[in-house]
This record gives C-alpha cells, structure tokens and sequence, in this order.
C-alpha cells in the first residue's frame, strides 16, 4: 500500500527563480514526515513537486530525481495522471468540488477513473468517508452540497476524496490551517488513524503539531528573500524538536527566527 | 465604584464640546480648529447625526433611478397595449392562430402564428449551431490555448460582436447565399426524404441562411460570456481535480462546466434574447413568407422583428397597431425565455451559494 518516496537534488523553478535547491530526502512507507519553516522557504513548492503539481504552474519546473519505489516520477514516459492517482494531495484550504455532493465529493475521484458500478461507488464512498472520521456527521445527509459543511468537516470530506481512490502517499499542504484548534485535533488524530495504510507527508506552520503527529521532520529555510529555500536539517522529529544539530533548526524551533 | 461619578462628568463636559464644534457645520468640524476641541476620532461623547448629507442625497438619488426604470417599462407598456388594442379589436381573424398579415386591408386580418413560429424556429437554430461551437472557443481560450493567443482571439471574438447587424445582413444576403444555397441543394439531393431538407425550391433564402447569419451574431457573446465564467473557476477545485489524477479535459468536466454551468445558461439565453429580437439581418435573409413550415432549406421564413422592419413603411394606422401587437408578443416571448432561464438557474441553487 504504502511506498518510499526518495528525492536527490531536487530542484524547483518558476521561470527563471528557483525556489527551492538541491533537496535530498528519503521518506520510509507508512510514516509522517512533516516539513517546517519559514513562510516562502519552498516547502509547499517541494511538496507539489512530489506528485507533479509543481509543473501545473506556467514555466514551472523541476530538475533532480525523485522516485516512488525506484519508479521515477519524472520519467516522460510516465503519465502523469497515474502519478497523482499514487500520490494524492489534500491543500491548505479545504476545496470540495462546490457543485457536488458529500456523496459525489467523496467518490469524484473514482469517478474519474472510470468507475461506475453503483454498489462499488457506494462502498467505497462509506469506506473513505469512515477513514476519514466523517461518515456518522454525514451519512444522514450525503445528498447534501459538500462545501455547505463546517471548514474542518470540508477539509476532512477533501481527505475521504484523497484516499478514495487508495494513493500510496498523501501529501498534506497546510490541511489544518484554516481550521479551529478541534477540527485541528480531529484531523490529527485521523492522521494517525492513515499512518498505518499510507506514507504522510504534511507541511506545517504549526511547529507543535509537527512535534506531535510527525515520525520525521525536515527544516526548510532560506536565507533571503529571492534565494532559494534548502533543506536544512532532516531528521527524527524527536532529535529535531529536542537536540538539532544545525543552529538555525535549533533557532527556528525556539522562536527566534522565522 | 468611586471613580464612576466623576468620569461622567467628564463625558458630559465632552458632549457640550463635540455639539457646539458641530453646530459649525458637519464640513467644518472634521479638522479641529483650535487646540481645545477634542481630536477626530474621539474623547467625549458621539456626534449627533447630520440631518441633510451626501448620503440622503445619494440615498435619494439611486432610490429615483431604481424607480425610473419601472416608470419606463410601465410608459413603454401603455403605450403598446394602447396602440395594439384598437387594431387588434379591427381584427376579423384570430390574431393568435392566424398566419396571413393583412393589416392595411378595408377588412384586416392578421395573426402572429407564422411569425412567431419563424421567430423561434430561426433562433433556436441558431442557437443549436453557435452554441456548441462557442463553448468550444471559450474553453479553448480559457483552459488549452496560451496566454500570448488567447488574448488577441478573445479580443477578435469580441470584435465580431461590434458589427453592426445590417452588416451582417447585407453580407448573408449577397454573398453567403450562394454557399449556402449549394449546400440546401446538396441537402436537398440526397437528405430529401427529410422534411426538413424536401421540397422544389428555389433554395437559399431560408431559415437556414437566416439562422446561420444568426448563430455567428450570437456566437461572439456566448462565447466571450462563457469564457469569462470558465476563467472565473476557482484555482484550487481546478487542482483537486488534476491531484485527483484528471486528465486536463476530465478536469474542466468535473471543475470547470459544474461550475460554469450556470453562468453558460445566462449566456445562452442573453445570446437566444439577440437572435429573438434581431430585425435587419433576417429582414435582409429570409424568404418572408407567411406560412408554418419547418423546411429549412426553401425560399422562406419570416420573424416577429424582421416583419416589422419590412411592413412598417407601407402600414396605416391599423396596420402599425397590428405590428405593435406583434411587437407585444415578442415581448412575451422574451419573458418566457429569461423566466425559464432563470428557474433553471435557481433549481440547484444551494450548490452554488455554498461555494461562494
């Protein structure tokens, strides 16, 4: 189910800036990594690079390698739909499909692969939407418009429509950012809840949370604005929370810088 | 509790000020002019509300603009039912079922039948070529072609809006007919047995030439209206869909026509609305004829507006009642068509509020 992400000197541009330089990570399966840093230091950037989000920007694009498995992701003989089928993503603002149901939001994705066959799409719609800690505050009203719920309802809706179609990997961009501090709890623990099927990686502003929900923690940061952000320190997020071996993690973490 | 007491002291004292500084004039009083008044944004209590301002005459101003255009409409209607009446009382056949238009004769006979059917029948043609091509441009210009095309064709197709319709009708009459007319032959040949496609001819002046010229006046305001919908769907549905691993067409039909499905459905019925009241371009193509037929390709064909244009000059006073009337109904028809417009808009309506 769950699959290794490895990244060697990745590198990402618009145009002719490059956000981020030279990032060489590896992310073991079934684990949480979570990225931190400053605001523009290119976490988000890398983690739309992972599932080929990044080149949907105009002139965006990305030198290095990165590989699922071994699998390049970059290869161009690879579809890039069949890429972001295995790698799902889930955005900073919760964005159901505002047209659809609860129903068609969570199945919107299988939907896209074709599938048709009612009884599937019923199962599958219950499964996700239970992974996703939603089913008893929906399934009363799933006919219902997806983005009529609460935002923290909406977000973890955008989750059971992420995992429906069973990716190897989610990644996460800010999910929990434009949430209250207990919908925040709830996508938390849903989290954890996933852990044991997919292979995390989640972007943070919150530095608790990613000393709370993350296996690993990778520090992103960048000199100045303009230069390109780079991946300072990647480590367990016990040793980076506690005892980091770089001084601006350790600056970072203690609030005083970023 | 002890410093309650002389704290209102203060704000009565306050209050004395601020009155007096307005009793200078609402205008005046925003910069202190002296050291003693209290500043702009407070100390001592609130200002009273001035009575006469920019606001109630504002208020006024757009509450009589509001209000005029329900004057206007009122006026206009009178005056059509006024005119309409008398000729329509003259009528010795039955103005709704009535295909012959004999106005202007000692005994007037006259109905609407032929010519709202022409009218209809013209314009949903049109509507059924220029649609799908118009949606077609807009999502090519809004979602595949790059920005360096899309905005000098946008600007092209808006440009196609700007000629005037005589222009179009002159062109449609002297130089696309013959086109068309080979192609009504074509049709004729070998789709005959359609009696869509039958009949003798000649061919050419028909409801199908009138409807082509139609669908390309339509065409640019469908399409520059849809474009501006699709272009308006929100970025982050656009990338749910594409990181649900959509393809760049399964992504515009699960983000971008939901969504723009509304906005589509005004456009197409703005783009109905011009090619049910367009005059001079089917005065200058159709065949005018006064009969119910659905062959596309014969001489022939007539409309509500097109009539007008054509009979008014020859018309007495009966005569113009009758084209008023018929003027009414087009009216009507418009109605009908903006109200159906806009139940259907308004049927999924909470989808579309919750988006906001």
């Amino acid at each position: 189910m769950a699959k290794r992400i490895e990244a060697s000197n990745v590198s990402s541009y618009y145009g002719d800036f490059k956000a981020i330089d030279s990032v060489s990570m590896t992310v073991e399966p079934k684990t949480i990594t979570a990225l931190i840093g400053p605001s523009g230091c290119g976490k988000s950037t890398f983690l739309r690079s992972i599932n080929r989000m990044h080149e949907v920007l105009p002139n965006a694009r990305i030198e290095g390698r990165l590989t699922i498995d071994d699998q390049n992701i970059y290869d161009p003989d690879v579809d890039v739909t069949a890429v972001r089928r295995m790698i799902g993503m889930v955005f900073q603002r919760p964005n159901p499909f505002p047209t659809m149901s609860i129903y068609e939001n969570a199945v919107a994705g299988l939907k896209l692969n074709g599938v048709k066959k009612k009884s599937i799409l019923d199962e599958a719609a219950e499964k996700s939407l239970r992974a996703a800690n939603i089913w008893d505050e929906v399934k009363d009203r799933l006919d219902r418009p997806g983005a009529g719920l609460s935002g923290g309802q909406q977000q973890r809706l955008c989750i059971a429509r992420t995992i429906a179609v069973e990716p190897q990997v989610v990644l996460m961009d800010e999910p929990c950012s434009a949430l209250d501090p207990i919908s925040t709890l709830a996508i938390e623990d849903l989290m954890f809840k996933l852990k044991d099927r997919f292979t995390i990686i989640i972007v943070t502003h919150n530095m608790q949370q990613a000393a709370r929900v993350s296996d690993k923690t990778g520090f992103f940061s960048i000199d100045k604005t303009g230069d390109p952000g780079r991946l300072i320190e990647y480590d367990d997020t016990q040793k980076i929370f506690s005892n980091p071996s770089q001084k601006k993690t350790e600056d970072y973490i203690t609030g005083r810088f970023g | 509790m002890g410093d309650y007491p002389s704290r209102s002291d203060n704000a009565t004292a306050g209050d004395l000020g601020v009155t007096s500084r307005h009793a200078q004039g609402a205008g005046a009083g925003v910069y202190p002019s002296s050291n003693d008044e209290p500043p702009v944004g407070g100390g001592g209590a609130l200002p009273k509300k001035a009575r006469f301002s920019v606001e109630t005459a504002f208020r006024a101003l757009s509450t009589a603009a509001g209000a005029m255009v329900l004057v206007i409409i009122v006026a206009i209607a009178a005056f059509l039912v006024s005119k309409a009446v008398p000729a329509l009382q003259k009528n010795n056949g039955n103005f709704l079922t009535e295909t012959t238009w004999f106005p202007n004769d000692a005994e007037p006979v006259f109905g609407i039948a032929a010519l709202a059917f022409g009218t209809v029948l013209s314009s949903l043609l049109a509507l059924l070529i220029s649609v799908p091509i118009a949606l077609a441009i807009a999502l090519f210009l809004s979602h595949y072609a790059p920005k360096r095309l899309a905005t000098p064709l946008g600007f092209v197709i808006d440009l196609l809006a700007a000629v005037p319709s005589v222009v179009f009708g002159l062109w449609g009459r002297d130089y696309f007919q013959q086109p068309v007319r080979d192609f009504s032959i074509w049709l004729n040949e070998y789709f005959g047995w359609l009696p869509i496609f039958g009949g003798e001819g000649p061919f050419g002046q028909s409801i199908m030439l009138g409807a082509l010229v139609l669908a390309i006046m339509v065409l640019p305001i469908v399409t520059s209206l849809s474009r501006e919908v699709f272009q308006q769907t929100p970025g982050m549905n656009e990338e749910a869909a594409l990181a649900l691993g959509a393809t760049r067409w399964e992504m515009i039909r699960t983000a971008v026509l939901p969504y723009g499905k509304p906005g589509v459905i005004a456009a197409v019925m703005l783009g109905l609305g011009r090619a049910l009241g367009e005059t001079i371009a089917l005065a200058l193509t159709l065949g005018i004829t006064f009969d119910i037929s659905f062959n596309l390709i014969q001489n022939g064909g007539n409309s509500i507006a097109a009539n007008i244009a054509n009979s008014f000059a020859e018309a007495n006073a009966t005569g113009r009642g009758a084209l008023i009337a018929s003027g009414l109904v087009l009216f009507a028809i418009t109605l009908v068509v903006n109200m159906t417009a806009r139940a259907i808009i308004y049927r999924r309506r909470e989808f579309r509020d919750s988006a906001a």
